[in-house]
């Protein structure tokens, strides 16, 4: 198993190598986001921009305006909040074509505690107009988004993992903005992931249907936009569903299934994530445990749910 | 620079000209700044007359100079230059902060052409400028980039994140303008600095701005910025530049131009009444047919 951090820095080197308009601007982070394979691969297309997100922002605004593809390196969180009004006004509101890769998502960002950890950034960046919000859920998916962003112009939001997560696709996998993918078929709940917290999902639906309940479930890696019709044909053929993210409850995955199922197709949808709290340093498996995202939990959630 | 003061006739009425524009066109829109596009006139006239390369029939001409107004509330200033130099119609000003107006509040280049970027939140237009100067060295090409930022503005932290990186770069095809009018929408009470232009506290009293460039590595310029003879010359002399990004910082009175305007902290963003607008056009010597005398 790769890492999407490194399928990212390892596909941007791949793409580089014949197309000299690609760039990585790094705010200090490459060797923990593996731009640095980039920057070993392509050293003249990689510009160092320090310790300060804002600045580079612009700048990547700047270098499109002349015809070159820059993409961002940082952590997530000091790109959707950091420099949050530069991604709004310089990159968003401008469709400029920059894309941002957000390493370090979610809660398991390597025992760096609350600080570091961001889990409301698809909340926000699926709330910007012109944004595209793609979450990978393994290293096939995550080369095929990075692929496809820096070919489509405008910008781009892809949201990468820091830890090797299970293989849900192979190397044919193919990405299309706003497709949704049924990796298991059920009848009694459908589970909704994205990123790596569908492969848990679907260890979870495993363990369900040892407890005689028939979980579905629907990978969504593409946020913003999304296939809405596919989604309500979806949903429609289960009676309760589960958005599971790791991300915060209100106003991601779970938030985007709520306004979607609402106005479609309406009908019960509990929202597994990060309550309304904070994380705090500690090893992927106790903060899975504690915010309920690891299999067994989803599946007792499940359960407790249907009562 | 010492340079003798020579006001170009006609530098001087198109500067009259946009600041009758900018004072009757916020009065008919009922919204807008004024002082801060008043104490950037010339420095707008100046850069769109003689300093930049570009072409206003073809505003997207791959080779043109870039220029980007980072304290983008003064777009009025800038469009009522830009009408001048025939990147809009003049009678198109009526159209300012309407709903579909190419002329937004605050720029946006994605409504009209020969803006190079969209400004108006503070402190973003310099790194976006860094990013243009970068791409330009990296493919070999020879325009400039010019970023106009005000003084108030420099208060902003990304400001001197750019400040570094753009040294840290050599970018010597990247020059900073900074409208230094002493004044902000509030800021600090008066204080007592012998040399402060306004009736409220300096953005930087007990700060050498220039210093704080120069500090950071950039070449640094002082001109008054409402000597069309000086601004020019420094502009020009930032062609000389190796290796370093030139600031030019500009001493400019807020509200330049109007008796009742000048130096006057409220003045950042009033409407001006009928009476106000009649003494308008008297001080900037504007006849019936809205020309300058």
């Amino acid at each position: 198993m790769r890492s999407q951090r490194e399928t990212w820095g390892d596909t941007l080197a791949e793409l580089a190598a014949t197309n000299p308009d690609i760039l990585v601007l790094d705010g200090d982070l490459a060797s923990s986001t593996r731009a640095d394979r980039f920057a070993d691969a392509q050293p003249a297309q990689f510009l160092e921009m320090g310790i300060a997100e804002q600045n580079m922002v612009g700048v990547a605004v700047g270098l499109s305006t002349v015809g070159y593809i820059p993409w961002l390196s940082s952590f997530t969180v000091f790109l959707t909040h950091r420099a949050l009004d530069q991604v709004r006004m310089l990159v968003a509101q401008p469709r400029a074509n920059v894309k941002i890769g957000a390493a370090y998502s979610g809660l398991l960002t390597g025992l760096t505690g609350k600080t570091h950890q961001d889990v409301q950034d698809l909340a926000i960046m699926r709330a910007m107009p012109g944004m595209t919000v793609l979450v990978p859920g393994d290293e096939f998916e995550c080369a095929a988004m990075t692929r496809w962003a820096t070919t489509f112009d405008g910008p781009v939001y892809l949201r990468l993992t820091r830890d090797p997560s299970p293989a849900l696709f192979d190397d044919s996998y193919r990405f299309r903005p706003g497709h949704v993918h049924q990796l298991r078929e059920g009848s009694d709940v459908l589970l909704i992931a994205t990123g790596p917290q569908t492969s848990r999902c679907m260890v979870a639906a495993d363990m369900l249907a040892h407890e005689g309940v028939s979980a579905g479930v629907l990978h969504v890696p593409s946020i913003r936009p999304i296939d809405t019709d596919a989604v309500v044909r979806t949903v429609g053929r289960y009676p309760t569903l589960f958005s599971v993210e790791e991300h915060s409850v209100l106003g991601g995955l779970g938030g985007c299934m709520a306004e979607i199922i609402s106005t479609h197709s309406p009908r019960r949808l509990v929202r597994i994530g990060i309550e309304d709290t904070w994380g705090e340093s500690a090893p992927n498996d106790f903060l899975l445990e504690r915010h309920g995202l690891t299999a067994t939990r989803v599946a007792a959630r499940v359960i407790a749910e249907m009562g | 620079m010492d340079r003798p003061r020579v006001a170009d006739p006609e530098l001087e009425r198109r500067a009259r000209l946009a600041r009758w524009h900018v004072m009757s066109t916020v009065a008919a829109s009922g919204a807008g700044h004024v002082g801060g596009p008043l104490s950037a006139i010339e420095l707008l006239v100046a850069l769109y007359f003689q300093v930049l390369d570009i072409r206003p029939d073809e505003p997207e001409w791959a080779d043109r100079d870039r220029f980007i107004l980072s304290k983008g509330h003064s777009a009025i200033g800038l469009y009522a230059v830009m009408a001048q130099r025939g990147y809009l119609p003049v009678a198109e000003l009526a159209s300012f902060d309407r709903g579909d107006s190419r002329l937004q509040g605050h720029p946006d280049a994605t409504r009209l052409p020969g803006l190079d970027a969209s400004t108006g939140s503070l402190g973003q237009g310099l790194a976006v400028g860094i990013g243009i100067a970068l791409g330009a060295r990296m493919r070999g090409r020879g325009f400039r980039t010019f970023v106009m930022l005000g003084d108030g503005e420099c208060q902003e932290g990304m400001v001197w994140e750019s400040v570094q990186v753009a040294a840290r770069y050599g970018l010597d095809n990247l020059v900073a303008v900074v409208d230094q009018n002493d004044l902000q929408q509030y800021g600090w009470p008066p204080d007592d600095r012998r040399d402060a232009r306004g009736d409220r506290g300096s953005p930087w009293s007990g700060t050498m701005l220039g210093d704080a460039f120069r500090a950071f590595g950039w070449r640094v310029m002082d001109v008054d910025g409402h000597d069309f003879d000086q601004v020019i010359g420094a502009c020009s002399d930032a062609r000389e530049s190796v290796g370093q990004p030139t600031v030019i910082v500009a001493r400019t009175v807020k509200g330049q131009g109007l008796s009742f305007t000048a130096g006057r902290y409220d003045w950042h963003a009033r409407i001006p009444t009928p009476d106000e607008l009649a003494l308008a056009r008297l001080e900037l010597g504007i006849d019936a047919s809205g020309q300058p005398t």
